[in-house]
């Protein structure tokens, strides 16, 4: 597939050059011939159409585009799709099974960890990569962990406990 | 047998929140999720200068770049009578500039292509010639003379003020500052704060010519507003308008007033005849929306020397950029400045207010509060607490002198507000306890010990909420009333509209616990719709804390409306009279016979199929509220600071707040509510403002130069709760979204001077930036954020 932006120009625009990549998305390979310039977050909500991820500031401040990165939380904001060959990435859309939610999950809707919800599938790939390192975090650990992701409703401290929910059932699910 | 009615999520009920399962899954609607066919992408070209003239624009090389379909310049919109349009504020706002350049970063071209990446290539080759002119970024500039005229578009237009506007009655204020004993002065700057929600502003434009009808998805607050206006600057029937909010991603009042954007994109799709898409950059959001506050405050207390508060006086002097465009109740020229002082028993008051225009992004929208509030409640705690000092009294005991006594309930405000429920006493003793109030003064001489300096600060407040009865409030000559619309199916489920407009407040949540409440019916039985004016009934959207005390109270009117018809069809199904029949949570029975009774989901079903003979089918209505009166929530804050004397870095040891807002609908998403608006009053009190250098640069156009706070800097917090039910909302409810933005900020400053009190500093602007709070313990003399600005300050 191509992943021109929403892929509905009514005729092509130009000899666009383009390169294909393959990158494995939530587990599954993706090949696609995107533009060198195409960032990596735009590729994932056009391209993918995979929504979750958001673009809030386009400078890597807000943490709103935040996916993991061969599990590591990065900026999809900021780097260029054509970076992602080869690479595993993780979105938001692949916390979740069919049938159940990822404790994580769970965790922000039981402690109200979001109001408004933009910067909840980043805040939620922030602490899924802190917990894969940091199983039974503090909660300065997780302020920490979680610094570069901005949410303007909740204050934080709701965000906080619901990382601290999510550690806890994590621990007793892998006892 | 009753309900149980928390677990039927009614009120009261910490009802996990419905509209958590799509965002958590990453299956929230915001506008950009959202793909038409054949849609084209829209970017803005915007000014780089702050005051200039257009010489020329040149658009011919964007129209050379591939994928280019149209390119909109000020003169195209002026051909369609479109270069101009309305403000909530009865000024008038440029779309695309024609004559001037008034602000750095105003919409001057917009370039639609086939996807964003062209159109932002195509926009970088629009060269337009400015000739620049001195930059007004401040009213003192503004208002000197000889200064040039920012609006000379408009008629009649000499110097740069907007208006002049007083209340209150200033012959018994001066009266009673000829009687005091002590007078009290303050003057503080409320520095321009930008509301910045996670999502910019944006919109899809989609003109179908066919039928005639234009569908716009955007980001407004306000869809129903947004539809008028439409319907008002493009001529178009309001009937073949459809304004659609999807899920918005926060708006704290930003997206309230209509952007030249939005009405460029409408063109676009008008003129191109398929949908265009336009999403607003970070950079975009922040130099050219709706900003809150930027207001010099001047004021003075009359005070007798036992303590007594005689009078008030205050002038304000506010910088409204370079267009009219408070996004406020018309009649009200800076919003609801004058409900300062509420919370307190003051014979005499008196406001003065100056508005001015400078080269400034237009906006002065209610930022997290009912319209100017913050100001008034920041003002008056910062004056409250520079007179307890002067006087010599305890902070703490001050206030309790001169608060309004709870059976002094209803009280006319100086300024003619009527209060009308309160414990402002309890609450205070609640947060004093909290604190450890009286252990304080031991603890800061301790830690003066170890070099460090502790202080506290208090911040008490009730805010005016839920805009309001059409006697008194307007926008552009609309009623400031709400509705809803329930229908209940034949199996006892439903669906619930409003005119309000959920940006994270949880109505989806929320309403269905009004609508459990009143019905009975379980809240999960009950869909909740809002946002789309085809299929919302009108309403004024939400800001202002204005959903609970006006949307919600016709939630309840229109469930109690549904409910009474259900009670006719009860009557019919027992086979008694309806004088005969009782209710109780989610069942009516015969009086004489508890036993013998029929179910609210019963009732619907016979709403369908087994009706009295003449009543008409179905289940369903409306409720149009119109609040008797403003609702006064009220909150008391309690910040306890340390200062670092050798750095001026100032650490937040605890924060207590104290709300009464009233009967709570969810106490979790209340709670929820409170913390945020604490970290906005955190935030503004110490890193967060926008500035703008001599030229006319935005100093705080991205989060590199507007700093928020993250997790790591944000305190933690101590949540108390005082229930004094409002007496005329249907429920008891005040509305809570905005109290701590209001109050905390103040709470946060009066930490700070107390700890460096000792120096004679009486106040520091804010934001409290740790070379402030230094410099001021250095010199021992008061901090002004006033300019002459500042640079890399």
């Amino acid at each position: 597939m191509t992943s021109l932006y929403d892929e509905v120009a009514p005729t092509p625009a130009a000899d666009v050059p383009t390169r294909r990549i393959t990158l494995n998305v939530n587990g599954e390979d993706r090949t696609v011939d995107v533009e060198p310039r195409l960032l990596l977050a735009h590729l994932i909500r056009q391209g993918l159409k995979m929504t979750g991820t958001h673009t809030g500031c386009d400078t890597t401040n807000c943490g709103a585009c935040t996916i993991l990165f061969e599990g590591r939380p990065i900026k999809s904001c900021t780097m260029l799709a054509v970076q992602a060959d080869g690479h595993n990435i993780e979105t938001v859309e692949g916390m979740a099974s069919a049938s159940e939610l990822h404790p994580i999950q769970e965790g922000f809707k039981e402690e109200h960890g979001l109001h408004c919800g933009f910067c909840t599938p980043g805040m939620m790939l922030a602490a899924k990569a802190l917990l894969a390192e940091n199983p039974d975090p503090t909660e300065d650990e997780i302020r920490w962990a979680l610094s570069g992701n901005l949410c303007r409703c909740t204050g934080y401290q709701n965000i906080v406990k619901s990382v601290l929910w999510a550690a806890k059932k994590m621990r007793a699910e892998s006892n | 047998m009753a309900l149980d009615e928390i677990k039927i999520g009614g009120l009261g009920a910490s009802r996990r929140r419905v509209e958590d399962n799509r965002f958590i899954r990453g299956k929230g609607n915001y506008v950009d999720d959202i793909v038409l066919p054949g849609m084209l992408h829209m970017e803005l070209l915007r000014s780089p200068v702050a005051h200039a003239r257009i010489k020329s624009i040149d658009v011919s090389a964007a129209w050379e770049v591939p994928g280019v379909r149209l390119v909109l310049t000020g003169e195209m919109m002026a051909a369609r009578n479109l270069a101009w349009m309305p403000t909530l504020s009865y000024d008038t706002q440029a779309v695309l500039a024609t004559d001037k350049v008034r602000f750095q970063g105003q919409e001057v071209a917009a370039v639609i292509a086939d996807d964003p990446y062209i159109a932002k290539d195509a926009c970088q080759r629009i060269v337009v010639e400015y000739e620049q002119l001195p930059a007004i970024v401040n009213p003192l500039q503004a208002m000197a003379a000889g200064a040039e005229v920012i609006r000379d578009d408009k008629e009649n237009q000499e110097g740069n003020k907007v208006f002049d506007w007083e209340i209150g009655d200033k012959s018994a204020t001066d009266k009673a500052f000829a009687d005091a004993d002590v007078i009290s002065k303050m003057e503080c700057h409320y520095p321009r704060s930008h509301p910045s929600p996670m999502e910019t502003c944006g919109s899809i434009a989609d003109y179908n010519r066919a039928t005639g009808k234009l569908t716009v998805y955007m980001t407004s607050q306000a869809p129903h507003i947004v539809r008028a206006a439409v319907a008002m600057v493009a001529e178009l029937p309001e009937h073949m308008i459809r304004i659609v909010s999807p899920d918005l991603g926060g708006g704290f009042g930003n997206k309230v007033p209509i952007y030249p954007g939005y009405v460029v994109s409408i063109l676009a799709s008008i003129l191109l005849e398929c949908p265009v898409k336009w999403i607003e950059d970070k950079t975009g959001n922040l130099i050219s929306t709706g900003f809150g506050r930027d207001v010099y405050l001047q004021g003075e207390l009359a005070l007798r020397k036992d303590g007594k508060i005689l009078g008030m006086r205050m002038k304000t002097i506010s910088d409204h950029g370079a267009f009219y465009a408070d996004a406020q109740p018309s009649k009200f020229k800076i919003g609801l400045m004058h409900s300062t002082f509420a919370a307190y028993d003051i014979p005499a008051a008196h406001l003065f207010s100056t508005g001015y225009y400078t080269n400034k992004a237009p906006g002065g929208v209610a930022y997290r509060c009912s319209f100017r509030v913050t100001e008034a409640m920041f003002f008056q705690e910062r004056m409250i607490h520079g007179a307890a000092n002067d006087l010599g009294m305890d902070q703490a005991e001050f206030r309790r002198m001169n608060l309004v006594k709870d059976d002094m309930f209803p009280y006319r405000t100086a300024f003619g507000f009527l209060t009308d429920s309160g414990q402002y006493g309890k609450c205070l003793d609640i947060g004093m306890k909290a604190i450890g109030y009286d252990t304080f003064q031991a603890e800061k001489a301790e830690a003066r010990k170890r070099g460090k300096l502790l202080g506290l600060g208090i911040s008490t407040m009730t805010e005016p909420l839920g805009a309001g009865n059409s006697r008194e409030y307007d926008i552009l000559g609309i009623k400031m009333f709400d509705s809803a619309e329930l229908r209940i199916h034949m199996s006892g489920k439903g669906i619930l509209r409003t005119g309000a407009m959920n940006q994270g407040q949880g109505h989806q949540t929320t309403w269905a616990q009004i609508v459990a409440h009143e019905l009975g019916i379980p809240a999960e039985d009950i869909t909740v719709e809002e946002g789309d004016t085809d299929t919302a009934p009108f309403g004024m959207g939400t800001y202002a804390s204005r959903s609970t005390p006006v949307a919600g109270a016709a939630v309840a009117m229109v469930a109690r409306k549904v409910r009474a018809k259900a009670r006719k069809i009860a009557a019919h199904l027992l086979e008694v009279s309806e004088e005969d029949i009782e209710w109780e949570l989610g069942r009516f029975y015969v009086r004489s016979n508890k036993e013998r009774g029929v179910t609210i989901q019963d009732c619907a079903m016979a709403a369908y199929s087994n009706l009295p003979d003449g009543m008409e089918p179905g289940l369903e209505n409306n409720a149009y509220y119109d609040p008797p009166n403003l609702t006064w929530p009220f909150a008391a804050y309690f910040v306890k600071v340390e200062v670092d004397p050798e750095t001026g870095v100032w650490d937040v040891l605890k924060v207590v707040a104290v709300d009464d807002c009233g009967v709570r609908i969810n106490p979790m998403v209340v709670e929820g509510q409170i913390m945020g608006g604490l970290t906005e009053a955190y935030a503004m009190s110490s890193m967060q403002y926008q500035t703008y250098d001599e030229e006319g640069n935005c100093i705080g156009s991205n989060y590199m130069d507007y700093l928020l706070p993250t997790a790591w800097e944000t305190p933690g917090f101590e949540l108390y709760e005082v229930v004094t039910p409002c007496p005329h909302h249907p429920i008891g409810a005040k509305g809570v979204g905005e109290c701590a933005t209001v109050a905390g900020p103040a709470a946060f400053v009066n930490a700070v001077v107390d700890a460096v009190g000792h120096t004679g500093v009486r106040n520091i602007d804010m934001p409290m930036m740790p070379n402030r709070v230094y410099e001021a313990l250095q010199t021992g003399k008061d901090i002004s954020g006033m300019p002459p600005v500042k640079m890399g300050d």
